[in-house]
């Protein structure tokens, strides 16, 4: 039983960054019907812009307040390159299909992480460490340190920072969704885009945000990432982001509140797999896509159905 | 009678298909004008081109005087031009009021509540069922959702697709009747029909298509009483 609840603290934990991530996936697809494969890039790029920030700024700083500067220049870093991908490579190819928007997809990819490895430590007048290797993440005061013992069970302080990022993120989302004219305007757009445009809806523009929204997101959970893990490469977005697509199909691609509770599950089944399914560690992600598998073949829509940018 | 749209030798291509040819006409100020033809007459495609999204291969669509046929859609709307599409297309999982609002997505002005209400009063079951799913509602309800979203927007000129399509004869006399109090009220009607005797009934003008030109033109009573319409439209020997 003490094992159970750990494992499932550890589940929560990685689904909390599956759904973090995941959520980028459902969105941009419910508004333009694209797999953005690139999107796990989008989130090791939020880790490597909250590295740069704290290398450049904060240098050998351990205090909470670096936290939040950190989690601004990911986002900054995961917001400008997801936007800048939609302007230059999916815009022009609006209207050419699917297949041709879905390989750039691949091909952003695998550019994105090339990129980063060959080019991190070559960057004019900075002194960063070159990405070929692993490359450690500043560790802060209060939410990196001691596990916290609650009964038999062990919490890393970072797990609970994840957690409570997603449990934010999603409220924040509902409101934006829910609230904003924006977020009326992305639902509009999901649900039929030449209607929305007689509405006066800039759909061009929306699907901007959408991109916007889901880098964000996808920018704390490489903070997150980080800070659980101790350090970040340029490869830790194509695991995760394979995880978090499946995580997004699980729930049900396009919608948000599906990505968030396939995010969860995925990580939960996985962690619990490793631990009660012979093999160990090494079939965690066997287990993964195994699962991704069952759900194409028997339950396509998804837990929650692809309901689009939609509430639950 | 000032233009208030002037449509000249529109021409609208779908790759290599041409579904209207060269078509004009003009909608005046406070007038409720009618396209009136068969299914495939180019009639739903001279609207979604005069909303922007079609570009015209050929011609030019004159709003107020100004060439519109190159204005991206989503600012059409704000320009006074109104459309509610054919079936509908209301957004169905959204709630009634958040319809509407959409409606009013491209304004910023503080009278928004009055003209939900106002869009209440004009149709009184939007207004019981605000909250509602508009998914959950009949063909019916929809119609007048989708015109009380149009109104939203404070349109000088309502395009309606098809309002009529699917409903029962009942509410087909709901609809076109507040069609003549929409006029009334001062907003300018393009109204595309084929259901042409109800059409015909309140239009000022009516033009008639067959495959993607205008083969008769004249009011709505002329029309009516035209041998070759009432043969084609009317279904009268």
């Amino acid at each position: 039983m003490d094992q159970f609840l750990q494992q499932l603290v550890n589940g929560l934990t990685i689904g909390s960054l599956y759904a973090l991530i995941a959520v980028g996936y459902t969105v941009v697809y419910g508004i333009v019907q694209l797999i953005n494969f690139a999107h796990g890039e989008i989130f090791m790029i939020g880790a490597f812009g909250a590295l740069s920030t704290y290398l450049i700024l904060f240098q050998g700083q351990t205090s909470l307040w670096v936290l939040p500067f950190l989690v601004l220049g990911a986002m900054a870093a995961s917001v400008g390159v997801a936007v800048l991908t939609e302007r230059v490579a999916y815009r022009p190819l609006r209207g050419a299909g699917r297949l041709a928007p879905l390989i750039t997809a691949i091909g952003i990819s695998v550019f994105l992480q090339e990129f980063v490895r060959l080019f991190y430590d070559k960057v004019p007048g900075l002194d960063f460490p070159s990405a070929k290797q692993k490359i450690p993440f500043p560790q802060i005061e209060v939410v990196t340190g001691p596990a916290i013992e609650l009964g038999p069970v062990t919490i890393q302080r970072a797990a609970v920072f994840t957690i409570g990022c997603l449990i934010m993120c999603g409220a924040a989302l509902w409101w934006f969704i829910n609230r904003t004219r924006t977020g009326r305007g992305m639902q509009a757009v999901s649900q039929d885009p030449d209607t929305a445009k007689l509405m006066g809806i800039n759909v061009d523009r929306v699907i901007v945000v959408a991109f916007a929204v889901g880098a964000a997101l996808a920018a704390i959970a490489g903070v997150a990432q980080g800070l659980l893990n101790t350090n970040i490469n340029f490869k830790m977005g194509f695991i995760a982001g394979l995880k978090a697509f499946t995580a997004a199909v699980l729930g049900g691609i396009g919608n948000v509140w599906g990505a968030i509770l396939g995010g969860l599950v995925l990580g939960v089944l996985e962690t619990l797999a490793v631990q009660f399914l012979p093999g160990g560690s090494p079939w965690k992600d066997v287990w993964a896509f195994a699962l991704l598998i069952l759900v194409l073949v028997f339950r396509p829509q998804g837990l929650l159905g692809a309901k689009v940018v939609d509430r639950a | 009678m000032t233009a208030l749209l002037e449509v000249k030798d529109l021409v609208v291509a779908y790759g290599k298909i041409v579904a209207v040819k060269g078509i004009s006409f003009i909608v005046g100020e406070g007038e409720v004008v009618t396209l009136i033809g068969t299914n495939g007459a180019g009639k739903t495609t001279t609207l979604r081109t005069i909303s922007g999204l079609l570009r015209p291969a050929g011609g030019s669509v004159l709003y107020r005087g100004e060439d519109i046929s190159a204005t991206p859609a989503h600012q059409i709307v704000g320009l006074g031009l109104a459309h509610s599409p054919e079936g509908r297309r209301i957004f169905p999982r959204m709630s009634v009021e958040e319809n509407l609002l959409l409606g009013a997505y491209g304004r910023r002005d503080n009278d928004i509540d009055r003209d939900l209400k106002a869009a209440y009063e004009l149709f009184p079951i939007l207004g019981e069922r605000s909250r509602q799913h508009a998914g959950t509602f009949s063909g019916g309800e929809q119609q007048m959702l989708a015109m009380g979203r149009a109104m939203m927007s404070r349109p000088k000129l309502l395009m309606l697709d098809e309002p009529s399509m699917g409903l029962s004869p009942l509410m087909m006399k709901r609809i076109m009747s507040t069609v003549t109090t929409l006029r009334e009220q001062g907003t300018t009607i393009l109204l595309v029909e084929q259901n042409a005797r109800a059409a015909l009934k309140i239009a000022d003008k009516g033009y008639v298509l067959e495959v993607g030109q205008i083969v008769t033109e004249g009011t709505g009573q002329e029309l009516l009483h035209s041998d070759e319409v009432r043969k084609a439209y009317l279904g009268e020997d």
